[in-house]
């Protein structure tokens, strides 16, 4: 009988926690919509150009399951320019290939639906020479997104370590025992970045040299830059933890901002193809701090970018942290009209 | 200026609910001043209007001249919350640093104002000991000692001899009449406890968040005939 005591307590209990009740229930649909919907996208079509080939060889290559142009001239910068998979030139009976590679299995594909396609055409295949835009033969599909999943775990500590510490302070009492001196508003909440984003400074250092140095993913841009980068995916997190701590009452309710703020980011960082989902799912994307953050993290570490390639990345989440802190500092005067 | 703390047409609600009614306060200079009643009364809601740490919805609040809120006025504030707000992962000393530091006084001042506080409420002894480790009564006394850091004008203590023994509610009280008498402070107590009650200068009687009586201990005994402030408070609070 007494664990029948139990069981009618915790139900008691969590019926009225409303919130946690709506989590539990509704959260899973969230993900489970999210993920239908991204893993429902078809990769989209390859494309490659063809320069300086006869006439049979685009012929045959377009029976294959590709999306190919014919071209006077082309280059690099246009491939990049245009996203375009492959590059194919011919002359003289030589074949060169050139692969942009942002995604190692698109680039694998390009290969393979290349070979079919000339295998039907010629009676004997020609040697192709390889060359790739970005990374080389040997790139592995980690190194593409690590890059993504280093800032993401800067992300996601900062965000519940700071969220967690804030939340103390007003359930202590202590915020309302700091407001009860002449501390200003914006004092505190420069006193959280400057306290927490030096902690979160140390971690960025320590998982990218770890994932550098360590691990041996790939770096080809600065080591700065991929600093800076992930020391403002720092200060992203820290304040919207700490504004996000307002609305939960208990650190058990913080943790359930992990299925609505941190997982839904996940999917768009680049871990799974963006380029064909839909363009509303996209849209989605782009009201979230870590896919400006994998898109410049993926450009410095994989394809060499440097500041001039990325700054619009690091604007964004500027600007995303100043909305942020902004809220937060308003959002004081819950507790203290000055 | 004879007024230290000057309420006028005081009111607040919560979701719909009078926490405070319509209500005049005056609280000379110089006195202890106790704010009586039995919990959720409103007690505590008033005095954080003083605090300037919640809006009335309606009426005035002003302290030493200065309408609340007022950025100088949180200097001259000394405030000890009902729950001890302290920072559990760091010594007593560290906690008064903190709060010293917030104050912006200087090196000196700071090591003085810590000792003096520290020894008032006889903490001297656990300075260096984290706070997680201090008992309920020892958290009291290290917020009455923050409540005192900066040598505020103004003291409001909400409920500050909660779970602190006799001998030592006694030291305290000692400090507290020697702030009033020799440097003219001025100090708003909440209780419920009625030997506290006693000692205050001036008391007001609080219900469902109106005033029901005020005047001197003496006085609010002679005006109900009661022998003591308990028969008082249960006169008052009889006509439920």
């Amino acid at each position: 009988m007494r664990i029948f005591s139990l069981v009618t307590r915790i139900i008691q209990q969590l019926r009225r926690d409303r919130r946690t009740l709506a989590l539990f229930f509704l959260a899973p649909l969230l993900i489970l919509t999210l993920m239908y919907f991204i893993f429902g996208t078809e990769a989209s079509e390859l494309k490659i150009v063809v320069t300086g080939s006869d006439q049979p060889t685009v012929a045959s290559l377009k029976q294959a399951d590709f999306q190919v142009k014919a071209a006077e001239d082309f280059s690099r910068k246009k491939m990049i320019a245009t996203d375009t998979d492959g590059w194919l030139h011919v002359e003289h009976g030589k074949m060169e290939l050139t692969l942009l590679n942002d995604e190692p299995s698109r680039a694998k594909a390009v290969q393979m639906q290349l070979m079919l396609g000339l295998e039907g055409h010629a009676s004997k295949i020609p040697s192709i020479d390889s060359h790739y835009v970005y990374g080389h033969a040997d790139t592995k599909g980690f190194d593409t997104f690590s890059p993504m999943l280093v800032s993401f775990f800067v992300f996601f500590f900062v965000f519940l370590i700071a969220g967690i510490a804030l939340l103390k302070e007003r359930t202590s009492g202590t915020l309302e025992r700091l407001l009860a001196t002449p501390i200003k508003r914006y004092e505190i909440v420069a006193g959280y970045v400057i306290g927490y984003g030096s902690f979160a400074l140390v971690q960025t250092i320590i998982v990218v040299l770890y994932a550098v140095n360590v691990l041996d993913i790939v770096l080809v841009g600065s080591l700065w830059l991929v600093l800076v980068t992930n020391i403002l995916v720092a200060l992203v997190a820290l304040s919207l933890g700490t504004l996000l701590s307002s609305f939960a009452t208990s650190e058990f309710q913080m943790v359930q901002f992990i299925p609505l703020v941190i997982v839904p980011q996940v999917f768009f960082t680049g871990i799974f193809p963006l380029d064909g989902m839909a363009d509303w799912l996209q849209k989605i994307g782009k009201i979230m701090p870590l896919y400006y953050a994998s898109d410049a993290m993926n450009g410095i570490m994989y394809k060499g970018f440097s500041f001039a390639d990325v700054y619009v990345d690091l604007i964004v989440l500027v600007a995303f942290s100043a909305v942020f802190i902004t809220i937060n500092i308003i959002s004081l005067k819950r507790y203290r009209a000055l | 200026m004879k007024h230290a703390i000057v309420m006028e047409g005081i009111a607040k609600g919560f979701q719909h609910k009078r926490v405070i009614q319509p209500l005049d306060l005056t609280i000379e200079k110089g006195g202890i001043f106790g704010l009586l009643g039995p919990s959720g009364c409103g007690k505590t809601t008033l005095i954080k209007m003083i605090a300037g740490l919640i809006k009335p919805d309606a009426g005035s609040v002003t302290v030493l001249g200065m309408r609340v809120p007022n950025e100088a006025l949180l200097m001259e504030i000394g405030y000890m919350a009902q729950s001890d707000a302290l920072y559990a992962e760091l010594t007593g000393a560290e906690n008064l640093d903190f709060f010293a530091k917030l104050y912006h006084l200087s090196k000196k001042e700071r090591s003085e104002r810590i000792r003096y506080a520290a020894e008032i409420v006889g903490l001297t002894n656990d300075l260096n000991t984290w706070v997680a480790h201090y008992s309920g009564g020892m958290k009291r006394r290290l917020s009455l000692a923050i409540a005192l850091i900066q040598n505020p004008e103004i003291l409001i203590l909400d409920e500050p001899t909660v779970g602190i023994d006799p001998r030592l509610k006694r030291t305290i009280w000692q400090e507290l009449e020697r702030l009033r008498d020799e440097e003219r402070k001025t100090i708003v107590i909440t209780t419920h406890v009625m030997d506290e009650a006693e000692r205050c200068d001036e008391l007001a009687m609080l219900r469902e968040g109106a005033i029901i009586a005020s005047g001197t201990p003496g006085a609010l005994k002679g005006q109900y005939a009661a022998e003591s402030l308990d028969d008082v408070f249960l006169q008052i609070g009889g006509g439920r």
